[in-house]
């Protein structure tokens, strides 16, 4: 690419715009049947790391959740406070803290995970971990007030309540594991600072639409987002086909 | 002030309730109850909306604790609670059955015969695999019937049951509980419905803000009330 | 009960995904980890050198590219075995705090000033002090790094030889991004502004829109870059071994030629200058 001679923000920038994003349509299309291999090797990287991430995120957060929307303890309105309030922490705040406690000078150095992508699977599981906690945590209440009374007039105790509301709830818990895993996939700030975006190594699809941009190709960091966004609506496009196929064996 | 859930004392009675009240914010929903409820019985609380029905039936089922007084009742277990508006699961109706049955211990291949059987009894077999949101008011009021039936229940409390129903569903559940009662099962049942109560009782208990105000026979408190409440009371729902 | 079987299932299979994470290579190669600079990496010079270190060697080279700054810090925590960065003052007293074990230089680059193709200010030539007077007295927007990186360390070196401080100062012309190479580049692009960049940088930049070169080969633009090996004595777990193998590539007639070998578009980006043995 040379030189161009139409200044941003004119008539001729707003076409150049335009055909940017045509350019990176067909270079979605065209990275997409040439089949490269490091476009394949950073989307599955892109789905490991942040499907364990949500295995896990939801492994601590749902229980925790659904504790929260049982307890009747004293703290259960400061518990939600923080809970909702830590759907917010930025992610390039958790990114440095991770890094801070995976380097070698820290806490957790002697494990090696930093610059792995086991730190980010790591650090994308604190992310998302409130999230999940706090959804879960609102869908369970949601679902607990009609069958409170129930559940008590059968004396179930507080495990049997939290098993059978985590089963009541499943298809509004699987969305918010959905709801998780989207956070964990589009995440750029902690995998970046935490992996290193290491090339072969920690390069997933978001720090590499961000190593794109700097590098100043446009059209192909486009173009990768938008296979990222096709890659989201496919694993949304599943959970829902599989939700369907499940009301309706229930029918 | 201390509950005490004791083995009945006096043989035959499932429920002893000593001079108890419930204040629940200052405000006193029931007051000085005294009632023994005997195995067997067929008991209709009568009452006005707010009489604190509800409140009695609970205290039986100990979701509540007398904030005065004392409540013997049997355990848990052996008891089965049915309310107005059904507490369902999002599963099959089949399942909803099996699952109170689980949650007694019972293990397969009981569990889902004996989930089976009431189902038939309670005429759901038809509906084993539907969804138990998708069936009607009648159908999930019966279904909630099932899932007591399934658990052999000695005392069945029910909190209007029929109050959002159509009459045939009405009848549909009426049989089914007169069903349950006639095979030993003490039910004692809440109602604003005098017609219903006519039909289903053989004592009544008329509660009148939060007091008993008369505890006889049927027939002897419908023929004539002693209390100037349950006078206005049934003048008021006879039409 | 089934929900707890769904539970121990979901357990166990999220245990096994993350056990299945690659946390070191497999057994036979040995990879160390490069904590080098954002303009090396994105000139491209580590995806045409390493593949032939691996096969000189056998050693992975696992780079971090970050600004220089954070390239040492991450040096002086441990996180790397070998640290390439550019910045000779700095470096230096990465060795002097005792965090390096010697500096050893392998390769320069130069610096370009970067501006708008019909040049406002005029600042076109063969002198760097001289385009950033005119650059200051025809307060053109200038974009710097302002990241603490080489660069950026070079930028600022540059403006106090011109006796200016536009930092400082907080002139509204001079825009201070503290981002790295290629992002400040996207800016300068954008804003049609002047910026120093490294050549590499800018040959492999594909976003360049108004932009091109405007002072180029003065000798003051001259960038020497280095390699340090992480000090073991203050952190044990530097592969010394594997990292000393791949400094001395670098510094070996093969590896020196291969360096001078890297062209984007048939130019040279960088001029091996390691010591004769």
């Amino acid at each position: 690419m040379g030189v161009d001679s139409n200044l941003p923000g004119t008539c001729a920038g707003r076409e150049r715009d335009v055909s940017l994003f045509v350019d990176s349509v067909n270079a979605a299309g065209s990275l997409l049947l040439s089949g490269d291999s490091t476009l394949l090797e950073i989307t599955v990287l892109s789905l490991r790391v942040s499907a364990t991430a949500t295995l896990i995120a939801a492994l601590i957060g749902m229980p925790l959740g659904a504790w929260a929307a049982l307890t009747e303890s004293r703290l259960r309105t400061p518990i939600v406070v923080v809970l909702n309030a830590s759907m917010g922490l930025p992610p390039v705040v958790i990114g440095l803290i991770v890094y801070l406690l995976l380097s070698r000078s820290g806490p957790m150095g002697l494990f090696g995970w930093l610059f792995t992508p086991t730190g980010m699977v790591m650090a994308q599981t604190i992310l998302i971990t409130p999230i999940i906690a706090a959804l879960a945590r609102q869908t369970i209440e949601d679902a607990h007030g009609p069958l409170r009374d129930w559940f008590t007039s059968l004396g179930l105790n507080a495990w049997q309540r939290i098993l059978t509301l985590l089963f009541e709830a499943r298809f509004s818990l699987a969305v918010v594991l959905l709801a998780g895993f989207g956070r964990a996939i589009a995440e750029v700030g902690a995998v970046m600072m935490v992996g290193g975006n290491i090339a072969g190594s920690t390069r997933v699809m978001t720090t590499t639409i961000a190593l794109e941009t700097s590098k100043g190709d446009l059209p192909l960091a486009l173009a990768l987002g938008l296979l990222l966004v096709t890659l989201v609506l496919i694993v949304n496009g599943f959970a829902q086909t599989f939700k369907a196929r499940m009301e309706r064996r229930n029918a | 002030m201390l509950e005490v859930k004791l083995r009945f004392t006096q043989p035959g009675a499932l429920v002893r309730i000593n001079r108890a009240s419930v204040i629940v914010d200052g405000k006193a929903l029931l007051s000085e109850i005294n009632l023994t409820i005997f195995e067997g019985e067929s008991v209709v609380v009568l009452g006005a909306n707010g009489a604190g029905k509800s409140t009695l039936l609970k205290l039986c089922n100990s979701l509540i604790s007398p904030s005065v007084g004392s409540v013997q009742t049997p355990p848990l277990h052996e008891q089965s609670l049915i309310f107005q508006r059904p507490a369902l699961l999002q599963r099959s109706v089949l399942d909803n059955v099996r699952y109170v049955l689980s949650v007694r211990g019972v293990a397969e291949p009981a569990c889902t015969e004996q989930a089976q059987r009431a189902l038939a009894a309670c005429n759901l077999s038809a509906n084993a695999n539907q969804s138990a949101r998708t069936l009607s008011g009648g159908e999930q009021q019966r279904l909630a019937l099932a899932r007591s039936w399934a658990c052999e229940p000695r005392l069945m409390l029910a909190d209007e049951p029929t109050a959002n129903l159509a009459p045939s569903a009405v009848r549909d559940v009426e049989s089914l509980l007169h069903t349950v009662q006639s095979g030993g099962t003490t039910l004692v049942l809440t109602t604003h419905n005098v017609a219903q109560a006519k039909r289903i009782a053989r004592r009544i208990i008329f509660l009148d803000n939060g007091k008993i105000v008369e505890d006889r026979l049927a027939t002897e408190f419908f023929v004539s009330p002693h209390s100037a409440a349950a006078r206005t009371y049934l003048e008021g729902e006879s039409l | 009960m089934k929900p707890i079987s769904h539970l121990v299932a979901l357990a166990l299979s999220a245990i096994s995904l993350a056990a299945l994470m690659p946390t070191a290579v497999a057994a036979q190669e040995t990879t160390i980890t490069v904590a080098s600079t954002t303009s090396t990496e994105q000139s491209g010079l580590f995806g045409y050198l390493l593949p032939h270190v691996q096969k000189a060697t056998g050693i992975a080279v696992k780079v971090v590219a970050l600004g220089t700054g954070q390239a040492l810090d991450v040096g002086r925590r441990g996180d790397a075995d070998v640290v390439f960065v550019h910045d000779k003052v700095a470096e230096e007293r990465f060795i002097a705090e005792g965090a390096g074990v010697e500096r050893i230089p392998v390769m320069y680059n130069d610096f370009v000033l970067i501006g708008p193709a019909d040049d406002p200010a005029k600042a076109a030539g063969k002198d760097i002090v001289a385009g950033l007077k005119a650059v200051y007295t025809h307060k053109s927007a200038f974009v710097s790094r302002g990241d603490k990186s080489g660069t950026h360390a070079a930028e600022l070196r540059y403006w106090k030889m011109a006796s200016l401080d536009p930092a400082t100062e907080k002139q509204t012309w001079y825009r201070d991004t503290g981002s790295g190479m290629g992002p400040a580049l996207n800016t300068a692009a954008a804003m049609n502004a002047y910026i120093l960049a490294d050549r590499g940088t800018w040959l492999s930049f594909k976003n360049r829109q108004n932009l091109k070169i405007i002072v180029e080969g003065d000798a003051k633009l001259f960038n020497q870059y280095g390699v340090i090996l992480v000090n073991p004595k203050k952190h044990p777990n530097v592969k010394v071994e594997a990292g000393q193998k791949f400094i001395n590539w670098l510094v070996s007639a093969e590896g020196q030629a291969t360096i001078a070998g890297y062209k984007i578009g048939g130019e040279q980006l960088f001029f091996p200058n390691a010591a004769k043995k």
